[in-house]
């Protein structure tokens, strides 16, 4: 049987943004970080959780040809691929705060709901991303 | 696609989330082409070819979502809601409601089936009525 989810993949437009996004302003930390040649295998983590690592991954050859990429690219700045990252944290409010401030682009300000505190946000390319502070 | 066309979108994208977020507020056209950068005009033309229909009708169709939610999980009366989720006058609210979702504000509520909870971001997306 399966037992956890080690990887899950997002599409970023450009990976070094990503980086400056995901780890310099929200806080995670790099899992990997290699160039395989034919890619940059590039994971991002919870600090203090690498069993669940987020694959950054850029669309483009020879995964999928220049057209699929650019469809990829159109829909992500759309917010139309998915790319949803849920996180937990034990303080929505302060959290908020501290990422406002470095300019990170809110899309819904911590709103009180029946599971607990949350609000959301998005990545510079469009991704989804919400955090939420559960009930205690 | 280029480069341009791909930060055209990310703009609309942040106009729409500007949308998604305020649609209680009196939101006009100037204010959200300001968002994306654009004039009036054109940002209603490129919104439109982004997203399949008009930043009005996409507004209307967040106020009537958040108006069903309300309508559905709470006892306010459909004169409040309707001025709660933005709508300017309950003439306005009922016709393009029923206009929307094909029954009047009064008739959903009898007939709404409560909605499980899961992460609101997915609930707002797809719950959202049809155009």
């Amino acid at each position: 049987m399966l037992t956890s989810i080690t990887h899950s993949q997002i599409y970023v437009l450009d990976q070094d943004e990503a980086l400056d996004f995901y780890v310099g302003k929200l806080g995670l930390e790099v899992g990997a970080d290699i160039d395989l040649g034919f890619m940059r295998w590039l994971t991002v983590c919870v600090p203090g959780h690498p069993e669940r690592q987020i694959l950054l991954e850029k669309p483009g050859p020879p995964s999928m040809s220049e057209e699929t990429a650019a469809q990829v690219r159109e829909l992500v700045t759309k917010g139309a691929t998915g790319g949803s990252l849920f996180f937990s944290t034990n303080d929505c409010r302060k959290t908020y705060e501290t990422l406002l401030g470095l300019g990170v682009e809110f899309t819904e300000e911590p709103t009180e709901r029946p599971y607990g505190t949350d609000c959301g946000l998005r990545d510079p390319f469009g991704n989804s991303i919400r955090f939420s502070e559960p009930k205690s | 696609m280029s480069r341009a066309a791909e930060e055209s979108n990310r703009r609309l994208l942040r106009a729409r989330d500007a949308m998604d977020r305020g649609y209680a507020e009196p939101l006009d056209i100037l204010a959200l082409a300001r968002i994306a950068h654009v004039s009036p005009a054109h940002f209603t033309r490129t919104f439109r070819a982004a997203f399949g229909e008009t930043p009005h009708r996409y507004l209307q169709r967040r106020r009537v979502e958040r108006a069903m939610f309300l309508l559905r999980e709470t006892d306010r009366s459909v004169t409040d809601i309707c001025f709660l989720v933005g709508f300017g006058s309950t003439g306005t609210f009922s016709r393009t409601f029923r206009d929307i979702v094909g029954r009047s504000p009064r008739t959903y509520r009898k007939e709404a089936a409560t909605v499980a909870t899961v992460p609101t971001c997915f609930t707002m997306a797809w719950t959202r009525p049809h155009t």
